[in-house]
C-alpha cells in the first residue's frame, strides 16, 4: 500500500525501528501502568476519598495512566525523532526518492499513537484486573475524549518538533512541556480533587480537558460537551500551528 | 543526447544570489563534474537539477521533465546521493536497501549491488555502528537502487581516507561503465581530474569555465611549471624577460617558474649561458589545480 503520504514499507520500517528503543517501549508502554501499580499499592489509594465524590485514588488514577502514556509518547518520543530525521537529512534522502518524506511523518504518528493508545490498554485492563477499576461507562465517549487527546497530542508533537531545529533542543522543550501537561492531566492531583478555580483554568488545557471528559466517560456520562469542544479546538489549532511551521528540512 | 539541459538557473537566499545565471547541459553515459570552491553554488545548482529546491528563474530538464514540476518521474530516472544525508541509527544495511528497493515500480536487485560495493558482509550491520566509508558506499547503494539513468554524487568522498577515496573512484568509473550518467560535485581537483569527462568550474554562483581536464589546463596561464635550485643567484631582471612567463617564485633558495615550453627552453638556454646549474630541476605540467585557481582568481 502506498500513497503520497502514507507508506505500507515505511510504515513496517519504522514500527521495527520503535521496538528496538528499549527506552520508548519503558516509558510508553510500561511506565504510566508502573505508576499506576505503584500508587494502587498504597493502602489508603484503595479507599473512597470524598474530595474525589467517593472514588477511590486508584479510580481516579487510571485515566492518568491513560493521559501519561499519550504525554510521554507525544511530547517525548514523537518530536526527538521526527526532528532527529530532520537534523539528520533522512527527510531529505527521503524527497530524493518517489516517497515523499510525508509518508515519514505520518509512520511516525502512526507508531507513537500507536504506542499510546496500547499503553491505555495495558492501564485499563491492569487497573480492572489489579485494582477492580469499573472499565469506562461510557465506552463510546471515552474513547472519543481519547482520539481527540491523541491527535490534539500528536499534533503538540509536530509543533515542538517543527519549532525545534536540533535534537536537543527537541529534548529540552519536550521536557519543558512534559511538567505541565502532567500536571494538567493530574498526575500529582486529579482534577476533581483540585480546588474549583485551578479545576477550572487546567480544564482548559488540552491534557485538562481530556482528563475532564475521560473521568466523565468512565463514570458512566456522555463527556461534558465543552471538554470536547476545547480538546477539539486545541486539536484544530496546534494541527493549524503545526502544518504552518513544520519544516521538511 | 543530452540528458540534463540546466539554462540560465538563478537562486537567491534572502536576497543574496547563490547562482547566479548557470547554464549547462550533460550528455547521456559521461561523467560530468561540477567544481569550485565551498559555498560557489555547486549544491544549489545540483539540489534544483534533483528538484529538491525550486529555482527562482532559469530553465531545467531532467530526461525532459521538469524537476519541480514532474518530481516524482524525475525521482525514478534520477537517483542521488546528497551531503549529510544519514539513515535511521537502528536500521541495518540490509532494511535500508529494502526500504528503498521498494520505493521504485522497477528497483534494481540489490544482492548484487551490495556485493559490489562490498556491503555484503555488513547487510545486518546498523548504519549507526559502519565506518564512513561503509556509509558513504550504502548512499551510493541507494542512490543507484532505483535503477537511475542519472546518478548525482555530491562531494561522495568528503572525509574518506585515501584508500577509501580510490575505491570510491573506482566505484563511480564502473557505475558509468553501467551506463549511467554521473553528475558529480566536488572540491577535489584530483578527483575531478581522474573521473570527469568534462568540468563546469563554477565560482560566485557562475560558470568560470566548461571544458575537459585536459582543456582547462592548457588553456590556463601556466600550463607548464619548472623549477629548480640555482648553484647561483639569477638576475631577477632576466627572469622576469623569459617569454610566456606566467610567474615567478623564490622560496628558500628555490625558483618556480610557470609559463609554456617556450619558457623553459628559454630557461635552459638562461642557465647555460649564465654557467649556473640548475640543482634538482623539475619540469612538470601544471595539474588541474593550478588552472582552478586560475580560473576562479581571473573572475575576482
Amino acid at each position: 500500500m502506498s500513497t503520497d503520504v502514507l507508506d505500507g514499507t515505511v510504515l513496517r520500517t519504522e514500527i521495527r525501528l520503535f521496538r528496538r528503543e528499549p527506552g520508548g517501549i519503558f516509558w510508553i508502554l510500561l511506565f504510566p501502568t508502573l505508576l499506576l501499580v505503584i500508587l494502587g499499592s498504597i493502602p489508603s489509594f484503595r479507599e473512597p476519598d470524598p474530595a474525589l465524590g467517593g472514588l477511590r485514588p486508584v479510580d481516579a488514577y487510571v485515566p492518568v495512566a491513560v493521559l501519561l502514556g499519550l504525554i510521554v509518547g507525544g511530547l517525548q518520543g514523537m518530536p526527538q525523532t521526527l526532528t532527529g530525521y530532520r537534523e539528520n537529512g533522512i527527510l531529505r534522502r527521503m524527497s530524493t526518492t518517489p516517497v515523499r518524506p510525508a509518508a515519514l511523518l505520518t509512520a511516525q504518528m502512526l507508531v507513537f499513537g500507536g504506542a499510546a493508545l496500547l499503553s491505555a490498554l495495558v492501564a485499563l485492563a491492569v487497573g480492572r484486573l489489579a485494582f477492580d477499576v469499573e472499565l469506562p461507562g461510557q465506552p463510546f465517549g471515552y474513547l472519543l475524549a481519547l482520539l481527540l487527546a491523541l491527535l490534539g497530542t500528536l499534533a503538540l508533537g509536530a509543533v515542538l518538533s517543527a519549532l525545534s531545529r536540533t535534537t536537543k533542543i527537541a529534548t529540552a522543550v519536550g521536557s519543558l512541556a512534559l511538567f505541565p501537561a502532567m500536571f494538567c492531566a493530574g498526575v500529582w492531583l486529579p482534577v476533581e480533587a483540585m480546588p474549583d478555580v485551578l479545576a477550572d483554568v487546567v480544564g482548559r488545557t488540552p491534557f485538562g480537558a481530556a482528563a475532564r471528559a475521560l473521568n466523565e466517560a468512565a463514570a458512566g456520562d456522555w463527556p461534558d460537551w465543552s471538554h470536547l469542544g476545547t480538546l477539539a479546538v486545541w486539536t484544530v489549532l496546534l494541527t493549524a500551528a503545526a502544518a504552518r511551521w513544520f519544516r521538511w528540512e | 543526447m543530452s540528458v540534463i539541459e540546466v539554462t540560465d538557473l538563478r537562486k537567491s537566499y534572502g536576497g543574496r544570489p547563490v547562482v547566479d545565471g548557470v547554464s549547462f547541459a550533460v550528455e547521456e553515459g559521461e561523467i560530468f563534474g561540477i567544481l569550485g570552491p565551498n559555498g560557489a553554488g555547486k549544491t544549489t545548482t545540483v539540489e534544483c537539477v534533483g528538484g529538491l529546491r525550486v529555482p527562482d528563474a532559469g530553465r531545467i530538464r531532467v530526461t525532459g521533465l521538469d524537476p519541480v514540476a514532474d518530481h516524482k518521474e524525475v525521482t525514478r530516472v534520477l537517483g542521488a546521493q546528497l551531503q549529510q544525508s544519514e539513515l535511521q541509527p537502528k536500521l541495518t544495511v540490509r532494511e535500508a536497501l529494502e526500504l528503498y528497493a521498494s520505493f521504485y515500480p522497477r528497483p534494481a536487485d540489490w544482492r548484487p549491488l551490495a556485493e559490489r560495493l562490498g556491503l555484503t558482509p555488513k547487510l545486518t550491520t546498523r548504519f549507526a555502528k559502519l565506518s564512513g566509508g561503509q556509509k558513504q558506499r550504502l548512499s551510493i547503494a541507494l542512490a543507484l537502487i532505483g535503477d537511475p539513468r542519472i546518478v548525482v554524487l555530491d562531494e561522495l568522498t568528503t572525509g574518506l581516507d585515501p584508500r577509501a577515496r580510490r575505491d570510491t573512484w573506482e566505484l563511480v568509473e564502473d557505475v558509468r561503465a553501467g551506463g549511467v550518467t554521473v553528475l558529480l560535485v566536488t572540491h577535489f581537483m584530483e578527483e575531478a581530474q581522474r573521473l570527469c569527462d568534462r568540468i563546469a568550474v563554477i565560482d560566485r554562483g557562475r560558470i568560470a569555465a566548461l571544458d575537459t581536464p585536459a582543456g582547462l589546463i592548457r588553456r590556463s596561464a601556466g600550463a607548464t611549471v619548472i623549477s629548480f635550485t640555482p648553484s647561483a643567484p639569477l638576475d631577477d631582471h632576466d627572469l622576469n624577460a623569459l617569454p610566456e612567463l606566467a610567474s615567478v617564485r623564490h622560496k628558500d633558495g628555490r625558483v618556480t617558474l610557470s609559463g609554456t615550453d617556450e619558457t623553459v627552453d628559454a630557461v635552459l638556454t638562461l642557465l647555460a649561458r649564465s654557467r649556473v646549474t640548475a640543482h634538482q630541476l623539475r619540469v612538470t605540467d601544471a595539474t588541474l589545480d593550478d588552472a582552478f585557481l586560475d580560473l576562479t582568481e581571473t573572475t575576482a
